[in-house]
């Protein structure tokens, strides 16, 4: 039986890791090789990495993580940040990531999905959503949280699927580093209007997020940070916990 | 000894070049290359494969003579070759991604879209599941029934003669996850990412 995946996330800036509590106010917390290695040991089903100054200076830093991250840690690993073009994704692939995460070039440009799927196999193509409650709709945000598109997240989702996207990352902005939770409601529309996995990201502060995330949000696999970042939980006891509440997860 | 991974533009094959590299350590040398000579003189090869089924088909064939290097690698010379993920698929005779693409033809069989029974199962099948081991096969030494791979893919192999199989697993269907003819091995999973398992899996295949 397929298991439900639990995928840390490390934030990483100019070649280290840190998280940002809703995007500002980061605190340096090591290096990303060494802590995805800890994750990967750790029984992590994926490692993410997501570069939150791609669109500064300093860009290439990620590629040399990426490259020393793959030398170690082999269980699939997922890059995203300041993704913009067909050649991004390939330098990052060849650097041995495993996925690429689309977060604002898909909104400007979805031929990007398109033709990244196409070249690369929808298996490597991760497009990642950030969603914003507005009245009864989520609308997609883009640069970090900082612009709104406008586009309505669900049918957005759906025409990413139509794109050849493998699997959605969907964070909702609104969660995000708040610690009260996933958006089990944004995470179940969009779950039940596509067909592909869907990655729940965006507010976990305790391990029952990840269970309602599951089973309220319907996703396939659940990404936290900060959760297992400065030691709050192992990812191992995430899935004892996990496995106590009836969810498959790998053991 | 040495192995080779063919290097013939399928996607994203650095993942198995460092996989094979960290098991190999400094006793096994590791070539990644399309060079006809020397994919005939490696003592194994690996064939791995990513993207669809026709654009792996049609990398391999845009090589001039790499079809012929391998057949008379695997099929006359016997000699072992490991096909990953689409790598195995194109064992097959025909494919059904994209358009209807004549395989390999080593092991009869079709490859087809997994039945994902009115959209009850998610795809790509993507994660990790549990293998059932239904043979033995030399590269699932010390592998215990229901270990976990790490897979990747929407289409599955389906070969005629079901004495191949070496491996299955559950999702939607008993989906055929390893094979094993004579000198021929393939996984559907990626050995490569998952884990100590995986790496066990390439150790194997390297001791054979």
């Amino acid at each position: 039986m397929l298991k439900n995946r639990i995928i840390p996330c490390l934030d990483v800036k100019n070649g280290r890791v840190v998280k940002g509590i809703n995007f500002v106010d980061l605190k340096d917390a090591g290096d990303p090789v060494e802590q995805a290695k800890i994750y990967s040991d750790g029984g992590a089903d994926e490692i993410c990495f997501l570069d939150i100054t791609a669109s500064n200076e300093n860009r290439d830093t990620i590629y040399d993580v990426v490259e020393r991250t793959s030398k170690k840690c082999f269980v699939p690993l997922t890059v995203g940040g300041g993704v913009r073009s067909i050649d991004d994704i390939n330098k990052l692939l060849n650097c041995g990531a495993d996925k690429v995460s689309i977060n604002t070039a898909a909104v400007e440009n979805p031929k990007v999905v398109l033709e990244s799927s196409k070249k690369f196999g929808s298996q490597c193509i991760v497009v990642a959503i950030d969603a914003k409650k507005n009245g009864d709709k989520w609308e997609i945000f883009t640069h970090g949280g900082r612009n709104n598109s406008g586009l309505d997240a669900l049918e957005y989702a759906k025409k990413m699927e139509d794109n050849g996207a493998g699997e959605l990352l969907v964070t909702s902005m609104d969660r995000d580093g708040t610690q009260i939770g996933y958006d089990v409601s944004l995470m179940s529309k969009i779950a039940s209007k596509v067909n592909i996995p869907l990655i729940a990201s965006g507010g976990v502060g305790n391990l029952d997020h990840l269970v309602d995330g599951i089973k309220l949000g319907n996703a396939s696999a659940v990404l936290a940070a900060s959760i297992f970042h400065y030691g709050k939980h192992s990812v191992q006891e995430a899935k004892e916990y996990l496995d106590s509440k009836g969810i498959p997860v790998r053991i | 000894m040495k192995v080779t991974i063919v290097d013939y533009n399928s996607g994203n094959i650095s993942s198995v070049i460092n996989s094979f590299k960290e098991v190999a350590k400094d006793k096994v040398n590791i070539e990644v290359t399309a060079d006809l000579n020397k994919i005939k003189s490696s003592d194994k090869v690996v064939l791995p494969g990513q993207g669809s089924f026709k654009s792996c088909v049609d990398a391999l064939n845009k090589i001039k003579g790499l079809t012929e290097a391998l057949n008379e690698f695997a099929i006359n010379d016997k000699k072992p070759l490991l096909g990953i993920c689409v790598g195995l698929q194109m064992f097959a005779n025909i494919g059904y991604e994209e358009t209807e693409t004549k395989g390999l033809g080593w092991i009869s069989g079709k490859v087809s879209k997994i039945d994902n029974q009115n959209g009850k199962y998610k795809l790509p099948h993507i994660g990790w599941n549990q293998i059932n081991l239904v043979k033995q096969s030399k590269i699932f030494e010390n592998i215990e029934n229901n270990s976990h791979m790490y897979f990747v893919h929407s289409y599955e192999f389906l070969p005629e003669d079901k004495n191949v199989i070496s491996a299955t697993t559950d999702y939607s269907s008993d989906i055929v996850c390893a094979v094993e003819k004579e000198n021929i091995f393939g996984t559907q999973f990626h050995p490569e990412k998952s884990d100590k398992l995986g790496l066990k899996i390439i150790d194997n295949f390297i001791n054979i």
